[in-house]
């Protein structure tokens, strides 16, 4: 039965995650649309049935499945078709350590809305994320392309100076809530400040959560940060790649703008908390309590994860349409020698406030 | 630092600004789903083949051959438009008209519409008021290059 549950919850986890990375394709083009007074694609139509558009990710798909594999005759084979997958893989079982809910118990049982309960969790996710670049590095140098070779060496450098920043920024999340476990992180900003502010990360860490979120966007590699890549002018690194196995590297990149989004929700947004809603309905801090059936409870958690997970990819979609691109040298400048200082002043002055509060 | 804390606000104004034009269009957008009919729309596209802008009116579009009373071309084959044409997409060949008032009818008359660059100086060079771009047809394409060379029989429809 144990194995059953936890096949579900696999399931269920990556359909969510694969049909939002579709959808936020769908969503990318309908959103830069509205920015710039446009419609956007709204052609796709299934025997005449247009729905703004909506079917337009499965025309998509189509298209891509149906062009032909190829692979360069001067490419590595092996390494080159590899490639893609490493790079969708990592961030493919991400999503297996975020949780989405508190636990739901049904039929006697407690189920955690988690596909894997790491004690380590946001080592884990980290680890993870950084180690797609060796899907990047691995396309520009297996497709044996000068200029692949340079797209993957920028995403290599880009990734050294980001990854830093991003680790030392969390540090003061783990240091105000003492624990790794990202279940663990949530529980702590249910409680409340002063009895009526919720304990959120943004609210105890501003600085981090800046810090976070500009090594993250970094980190999706996408337009202010999109030097790898650069599918504007410069080439990047899957010139190379046609067909689904390019389908897969445009899709590892939305599916890491879902993977920042999940982050920044659960470690500075509370993840699946709903303001002042204990695990038996709302006790609001001016007095009254409305309570409800534990069926309603975790529908409000998954609804809260997930609205707030669709925010952040929406500001990341509007970020994208805003910003032009950093010059490299810019983008080492952001890294080094701004960001990677304000996470150690971050992380000072944690500490600082931590030890006179003690 | 007091200056970079400047470009700082300055990016968040610009995200602001799209902001801003999402919200105000997506307002619009909602407003017509449920059928509140607004002067202002969400968007300015032109959905084309459904909805065509209407073309201005010394909108030059493809070319036409204007006639007689009879029936007969206009013109006269003087030539001068194939002289002006910057493009030399023009081919005339003249004929004999049995009428002493006309004397030349043009045999062939080309427009190889592959070279033309729609400029309008035809239009302006001919002295008998024989070609005219004032068809109002823009989509003048074929699925074969050789379609392209327009002549008398398509030209004087």
């Amino acid at each position: 039965m144990d194995f059953w549950i936890v096949l579900i919850k696999i399931v269920c986890a990556l359909v969510w995650f694969l049909v939002l990375t579709l959808y936020l394709t769908w969503a990318e083009r309908k959103e830069s649309a509205v920015i710039q007074d446009r419609i956007g694609a709204n052609r796709a139509s299934i025997f005449g049935l247009r729905m703004i558009g909506l079917f337009q990710p499965f025309a998509d798909a189509i298209k891509m499945v149906f062009k032909e594999d190829f692979i360069p005759p001067f490419a590595n084979r092996f390494l080159h078709t590899l490639a893609p997958f490493l790079s969708f893989f990592f961030v493919a079982i991400t999503v297996c350590a975020m949780p989405f809910g508190d636990t739901l118990n049904i039929g006697g049982r407690s189920i955690s809305l988690q596909v894997l309960d790491l004690n380590a969790g946001l080592l884990f996710v980290l680890a993870m994320l950084s180690l797609g670049i060796y899907g990047i590095i691995l396309s520009g140098w297996a497709s044996r392309n000068r200029f692949t070779l340079l797209g993957g060496i920028r995403g290599a450098a880009q990734l050294i100076s980001y990854e830093v920043a991003l680790g030392l920024s969390l540090i003061g999340i783990v240091m105000v809530y003492p624990s790794l476990r990202l279940q663990d992180i949530v529980f702590f900003q249910g409680q409340n400040l002063f009895g009526w502010l919720p304990r959120w990360g943004v609210l105890l860490q501003p600085l981090g959560f800046v810090v976070f979120f500009l090594a993250a966007l970094a980190e999706t590699k996408r337009v202010p940060f999109d030097l790898p890549e650069g599918e504007s002018e410069i080439i990047g690194f899957f010139t190379e790649y046609g067909g689904l196995k390019w389908g897969m590297f445009m899709m590892t990149d939305f599916m890491e703008i879902i993977i920042v989004s999940c982050l920044a929700t659960t470690l500075f947004f509370g993840g699946w908390q709903v303001p002042w809603m204990g695990s038996d309905g709302f006790h609001f801090p001016w007095g009254g309590a409305w309570l409800l059936p534990h069926g309603l409870v975790v529908l409000f958690q998954l609804l809260a994860f997930n609205i707030k997970v669709v925010f952040f990819c929406w500001l990341q979609i509007l970020i994208r349409w805003t910003y032009p691109r950093y010059r490299y040298d810019q983008l080492m400048d952001l890294g080094w020698k701004v960001l990677i200082p304000l996470s150690l002043l971050n992380i000072i002055g944690t500490g600082l406030v931590m030890g006179f509060l003690k | 630092m007091i200056e970079a804390l400047g470009y700082f606000i300055e990016i968040l104004k610009g995200a602001l600004i799209t902001a801003r034009h999402f919200i105000v269009n997506m307002v619009f957008h909602i407003l017509k789903v449920i059928g509140i009919k607004t002067k202002r729309k969400g968007a300015v596209t032109i959905q084309y083949p459904e909805q065509r802008k209407e073309l201005a009116r010394r909108h030059r579009s493809l070319h036409r051959l204007t006639k007689r009373e009879d029936g007969k071309p206009r013109c006269v084959s003087c030539m001068l438009c194939v002289t002006v044409c910057p493009s030399e997409c023009i081919t005339v060949e003249a004929s004999e008209d049995p009428d002493p008032e006309i004397q030349k009818v043009p045999a062939k008359f080309i427009i190889d519409l592959s070279r033309c660059c729609f400029c309008g100086f035809c239009v302006e060079a001919c002295p008998e008021d024989a070609i005219r771009m004032d068809t109002n047809i823009i989509e003048a394409s074929e699925y074969a290059r050789g379609d392209l060379y327009y002549d008398l029989s398509k030209l004087l429809k």
